[in-house]
């Protein structure tokens, strides 16, 4: 717990603070003509046109240094944007991964030559990441994955499959983690990170109709993919160390806490009308935000050992199992006031909003990592392990 | 500096505020030892300005204090204390000697009652608020019924004798006040109640290896880190300020979610303990009990999810804005 308690309340600087009055005022006049249970998409809404506006914006890749096109900001200024994107319901997908974490890992191991190549493109919106890392037979088992690249003269020959590779279908590029040594019983040494150029001979993609009828996650399939030499990102055989690397960034964001927040603002909005209020909602909306607010709190000071150079991985899980349970709880609860009521008064687009976040909602505790998985690195973090 | 005072606080509590010492207090209610001890150290005083023998601590530096004496269990109503003093010096009123509660009153037949104060047993005097009005009692004055809760006490005066107690007039939210001091012992009692079950996690040995190998166990024991550290961080939020008053919307954060968190942890502690941890003999209980102590004063995490929804419903802002006027830190 000593650990843990080193987490101190922190204030995101004045400097990056003014950025959202801007963003504010420039996403009230894009988003504005969509309805909210198409914005309740949140960072599963796609625009690749909203992506280049945010480039030329130069919100993309803010926390990347100017030399390649980026903002030269710190993490609090990308937390101040996205916190922004997500709470207008912004169609932020696309340029999501690259901007979030494929961005970072290329300038952290990336060689000169692959900054310079994917770096602008990035922060101009013009070049979408994946992240390949789950197979058919390695979910939650990581370690397992048996997609392969062999070295031979023209660079690496892949081979293998990916799955529930999140917007596959509408990106540029894959990072994706494979054995480059060994065999899946060696686990995590002789992995790698490869960069994967999603249009090249020998891959298909097939998208999967998810639950609520939209297809986010794809197959991948890679038949004697030819990739030339500099696919490789970092040092060959620390791909697992680079993944996990990752993780604080994925984990601890924003996107963890508000995944709901558009249908909760369409319901206080409801509930702050003489028709809607009653005593329970609004024992219920102190609740939501009492459970909210020091998260928000964890989430930045996470922001700081960032900011810090710092990996606070186990912080970040605990973060993003509580901010998930916090984010299912809010369509359940809502739909469990609303229901409570004579539910023909329940305003038509707060239905509509509350159906659509109540189907996606499993899938906000299983991204990224689910919560066995998360409660399982806590404990390690504890000393369990 | 905060952490000089700290160590200084953890020093004499280590030394003096032992679970024999708390076990003591509770068949005993007499305070006058450790009291002494924490007198004499000046702690009571911390806030204070350094020109009336105070060491000017603002609240941000107060919380990691008050989180010690949930750490350390101390039966003793000292963080009332601490604020009841810097109410009474804002009001310029001397501060008494002794212990001070903090009550809210009824009036019933015309008699003055506060039931089962915390500390009321031990405590020389109470700020009670009735009415919006908060004056300066005696407890030593009072018709005094102790509690179940041995340092508690319920406590009676007529009507003369509040009428014709001082009336604290510059004072803040009693309620409030008290609150954010609750939530504040919580999170050092979480902190400390999470560590006791780790360490019997990783002794107690059933099926050949210590239970703490065990998933289920392991899992239980995040989901109690978890509570920790958010309830942790909501108490610490409401103390991001340099003096009284406090934000009503923190302390409702705060005391709302450590008092969600106190009755988890304290659960999850218990399950993963089994039959020792329900002895008199073993510590667990000497903090859970105050869990759930600390969870009914001044305000369930219903009282104060009533009053941050009244905040949320009265404006007008987005749940990000709200969210943001409760997170956001001036930094001095």
């Amino acid at each position: 717990m000593s650990r843990l308690n080193s987490l101190d309340a922190q204030s995101i600087p004045a400097e990056d603070e003014a950025l959202r009055a801007v963003v504010r005022k420039f996403l009230a006049d894009t988003v504005k003509n969509i309805p909210p249970h198409i914005r309740a998409r949140s960072w599963a809404g796609y625009s690749p046109e909203f992506s280049r506006q945010l480039g030329q914006q130069g919100w993309l890749g803010i926390t990347l240094p100017k030399a390649y096109g980026g903002g030269g900001r710190s993490a609090y200024a990308r937390y101040v944007l996205v916190e922004e994107f997500l709470n207008f319901g912004a169609p932020v997908g696309s340029h999501w991964i690259a901007d979030r974490q494929s961005g970072p890992l290329i300038l952290k191991y990336g060689t000169e030559a692959q900054k310079i190549r994917y770096l602008p493109a990035i922060c101009q919106g013009n070049a979408f990441f994946c992240i390949g890392m789950s197979e058919p037979n390695s979910g939650s088992d990581l370690a397992s994955v048996r997609t392969h690249a062999t070295r031979n003269e023209d660079g690496w020959l892949l081979n293998g499959q990916k799955i529930w590779t999140t917007n596959a279908h509408h990106c540029h590029f894959m990072i994706a983690l494979v054995r480059t040594s060994g065999e899946a019983t060696d686990r995590q040494k002789g992995l790698s990170q490869l960069i994967v150029d999603l249009s090249l001979p020998g891959i298909t993609i097939r998208p999967i109709t998810d639950l609520s009828g939209d297809s986010h996650f794809c197959e991948v399939f890679f038949d004697n993919v030819q990739l030339s030499p500099d696919a490789l990102i970092g040092a060959e055989g620390d791909g697992w160390d680079q993944v996990i690397a990752e993780l604080a960034f994925e984990r601890s964001g924003p996107e963890r806490l508000y995944s709901s927040i558009v249908l909760f603002d369409e319901w206080l909005a409801y509930i702050r009308t003489p028709q809607g209020h009653t005593p329970q909602a609004q024992r219920l909306a102190g609740k939501i935000v009492s459970q909210l607010a020091p998260l928000r709190a964890m989430s930045i000071a996470i922001t700081e050992q960032l900011v810090r150079g710092e990996s606070p991985v186990i912080e970040a899980a605990l973060v993003k199992d509580l901010g998930t349970g916090v984010e299912q709880y809010i369509p359940s609860a809502i739909a469990d006031d609303l229901y409570s009521r004579n539910s023909s008064e329940i305003p038509l687009e707060l239905l509509r909003t509350l159906n659509y976040v109540t189907q996606v909602a499993p899938s906000y505790s299983l991204r990224g990592g689910t919560r066995d998985i998360l409660r399982g690195m806590i404990a390690r973090g504890l000393g369990l392990r | 500096m905060s952490n000089l005072f700290t160590d200084a606080l953890r020093q004499i509590l280590a030394d003096h505020c032992s679970t024999d010492v708390v076990r003591q207090i509770e068949i005993q209610p007499d305070p006058h030892t450790l009291w002494d001890q924490l007198d004499e150290s000046g702690f009571a005083n911390v806030l204070l300005a350094e020109s009336n023998g105070g060491a000017g601590l603002s609240l941000r530096e107060l919380f990691p204090l008050l989180e010690l004496c949930g750490q350390y269990a101390l039966p003793l109503p000292f963080g009332e204390t601490i604020m009841g003093r810097a109410l009474l010096s804002a009001a310029n009123i001397n501060c008494p000697k002794g212990l001070i509660s903090l009550s809210q009153a009824r009036m019933v037949n015309g008699v003055m009652q506060c039931n089962a104060v915390r500390g009321g047993s031990v405590s020389q005097h109470v700020l009670v608020c009735f009415d919006g009005e908060i004056r300066l009692l005696s407890s030593l004055q009072a018709q005094r019924t102790p509690d179940i809760w041995s340092m508690d006490a319920t406590l009676m005066w007529s009507h003369e004798q509040w009428k014709q107690a001082p009336i604290i007039s510059s004072a803040g939210n009693l309620l409030e006040i008290q609150a954010a001091v609750c939530s504040a012992y919580i999170s050092g009692a979480l902190t400390h109640v999470l560590d006791t079950t780790l360490q019997y996690a990783g002794e107690r040995r059933q099926f050949g290896q210590p239970i703490a190998k065990f998933q289920a166990i392991q899992h239980q024991l995040s989901v109690m880190a978890e509570h920790c550290f958010a309830a942790r961080m909501a108490a610490q939020m409401c103390f991001q300020v340099q003096q009284l008053p406090l934000e009503p919307l923190r302390v409702a954060v705060a005391k709302a979610r450590t008092s969600e968190a106190a009755l988890e942890v304290a659960s999850l502690s218990h399950s993963v303990h089994g039959a020792i941890g329900f002895t008199a003999e073993y510590d667990l209980q000497i903090y859970t009990r105050r869990l759930h102590a600390w969870r009914q004063t001044a305000g369930s995490e219903s009282y104060w999810h009533d009053v941050a929804g009244a905040y949320v419903t009265h404006s007008k802002d987005t749940s990000l804005d709200i969210l943001r006027s409760a997170t956001d830190f001036i930094t001095t």
